[in-house]
């Protein structure tokens, strides 16, 4: 069996005195597209920002390649070839357009096919506002910038938090579109979603999680409407 | 012309507090940390090229470019030991230790070198004069003001045409996400103050050349460089140099008026510009 890029096992995150995770486990395969769905305070979020490093961690409990970087910071993990799509985006005020994407590849570069140039091919919108505030553009186009800048570090894996999060479907559809030249040019992907509907139409195989724990997986053949019902509100249908 | 000359004055001292500022001004616009110790650095700095030159026999104008390296390892290491403990949510702290600083940079002058007031000898240039048509104006506080202009127009060209300004601004506007980007806020910090003292040591170097100087003037000239930072707005470099010519301006028609009204005349002015524009001239968007 070959050893999956990421790995959690028994991953859990504390706010303080609160738990938000008890006992993660979750695997990511090179290539592969997974959704993790779940309600509002599912820990979803936190399972993101502990990957990132954002929240530290048992060194084991977080392995990349076999490597253990449960306890890395997110400069270091960074390093290591993960990046994040932020919840809200969280792009830089003082920056513009084309700021918000370079600092992107501000430390890493990697080997990718993700540059400036590539980022503009695929939203060529981006192009013609480089020069304005990163935060004037359309909720949408704050995406498209927020995924471009993750990109640009050409990641091994990119997370994604909660893409779809105060936009307009039309505008979810359009960020989605992009995610198959993602994916064509190398990156493993991870969507945090609470739109079960749009996580399924990504995704190589979906992860449910409620109150911090895994409480289903399978690919979105495997799974029944009313086994994501039951694992997503911890109720019968 | 006598007003006219006054305001010349003015505005060439205002570059000297534009220069006590500039370091303030870069270090609250990256971080948000207001450097009670500020004036006490510029002090320091001051010692140091007193220092070099003496050591070495050699003009303050030389001894200053010796004295940059140490200035940015003391603000480098000041953040990285010190203030990148304290940075937070809450601003006591950092004002606390900051102040902290201030008493000890103060002492540890006096104990080295006495209360004593000492000068830096730049020789003839300190009495040169220019004449500009009907106007007179002397070498070194038009070499002030063009130094500050530089100093301002080389710190904004680092914040917002660099590389590292871009690290400095996305720092500022948030250092959880930053790190995401693989930067680390406290090295940002502290290559941030250590440009900062940097500008601190060629305001000490006009600072030493106008006058006298001694281990307690730090907290005066803090005053002038907040000041001038507040008139201007929190944050931006020009403001930071239109705020120093603000009070150097109110300073010199106040002394034309009554040479007891100097320094109140200063203070008047930025209370009048707080009143005015409480955000200051020119504030960053943000702030």
């Amino acid at each position: 069996m070959t050893e999956p890029l990421l790995s959690t096992h028994g991953l859990k995150a504390h706010y303080g005195d609160f738990q938000a995770l008890f006992g993660v486990d979750i695997d990511i395969k090179q290539g592969e597209t997974i959704a993790i769905i779940g309600a509002n305070g599912a820990g979803k979020s936190t399972l993101m920002r502990a990957i990132t490093g954002l929240l530290k961690n048992e060194p084991d409990a977080i392995k990349l390649r076999g490597e253990s970087i449960g306890d890395l910071s997110a400069p270091e993990v960074l390093e290591r070839g993960i990046s994040m799509v932020p919840e809200g985006r969280r792009l830089f005020p003082s920056l513009t357009v084309e700021e918000n994407l370079l600092i992107g590849a501000h430390t890493r570069t990697g080997n990718g096919v993700w540059n400036l140039a590539s980022v503009y091919e695929v939203v060529p919108v981006l192009k013609d506002r480089r020069d304005h505030p990163g935060t004037a553009l359309s909720g949408g186009q704050q995406q498209m910038v927020a995924i471009g800048r993750a990109l640009m570090s050409n990641p091994d894996l990119l997370l994604c938090d909660e893409l779809s999060l105060g936009l307009a479907p039309v505008v979810i559809k359009e960020i989605y579109a992009s995610f198959p030249t993602i994916k064509e040019r190398g990156a493993s992907v991870v969507v945090v979603e609470q739109d079960i509907g749009q996580a399924m139409k990504v995704a190589d195989r979906v992860f449910c999680m409620m109150e911090g724990r895994v409480t289903l997986e399978g690919t979105p053949e495997e799974l029944s409407r009313e086994e994501i019902h039951n694992a997503y509100f911890g109720v019968s249908a | 012309m006598i007003l006219v000359d006054t305001l010349i004055q003015g505005i060439l001292l205002g570059g000297l507090y534009a220069l006590f500022a500039a370091g303030l001004s870069l270090v609250f616009g990256v971080m948000r940390l207001v450097n009670l110790a500020h004036g006490d650095l510029i002090a320091l700095a001051a010692f140091v090229i007193l220092s070099i030159g003496t050591a070495l026999n050699l003009s303050p104008f030389v001894a200053v470019i010796l004295a940059f390296p140490i200035m940015f390892a003391v603000g480098w290491g000041l953040q990285t030991c010190l203030l990148n403990h304290v940075l937070g949510d809450d601003i006591l702290p950092p004002l606390l230790v900051t102040f902290g600083l201030s008493v000890v940079i103060q002492n540890g002058l006096l104990e080295i070198f006495t209360a004593d007031s000492q000068k830096l000898t730049a020789g003839a240039i300190e009495v040169q004069s220019l004449a500009l048509g009907p106007i007179t104006v002397g070498v070194t506080p038009l070499l002030t003001f063009v130094s500050s202009v530089l100093v301002i127009f080389a710190l904004n060209q680092i914040f917002y045409r660099t590389r590292l300004g871009r690290a400095f601004r996305a720092t500022s506007d948030d250092s959880e996400t930053v790190g995401l980007m693989g930067i680390r806020p406290n090295n940002v910090f502290a290559v941030a103050t250590g440009i900062a003292m940097v500008a601190a040591t060629i305001a000490a170097l006009y600072l030493g050349i106008r006058a006298n100087f001694d281990p307690s003037i730090g907290p005066a000239r803090l005053l002038y460089a907040f000041e001038a930072v507040i008139i201007g707005g929190l944050g931006s470099l020009w403001g930071t140099l239109a705020g120093g010519v603000i009070i150097g301006v109110a300073q010199a028609l106040g002394a034309s008026i009554n040479p007891e009204w100097q320094i109140l005349s200063g203070h008047i002015a930025f209370v009048v510009v707080l009143l005015v524009r409480p955000r200051g001239l020119f504030p960053r968007s943000k702030d």
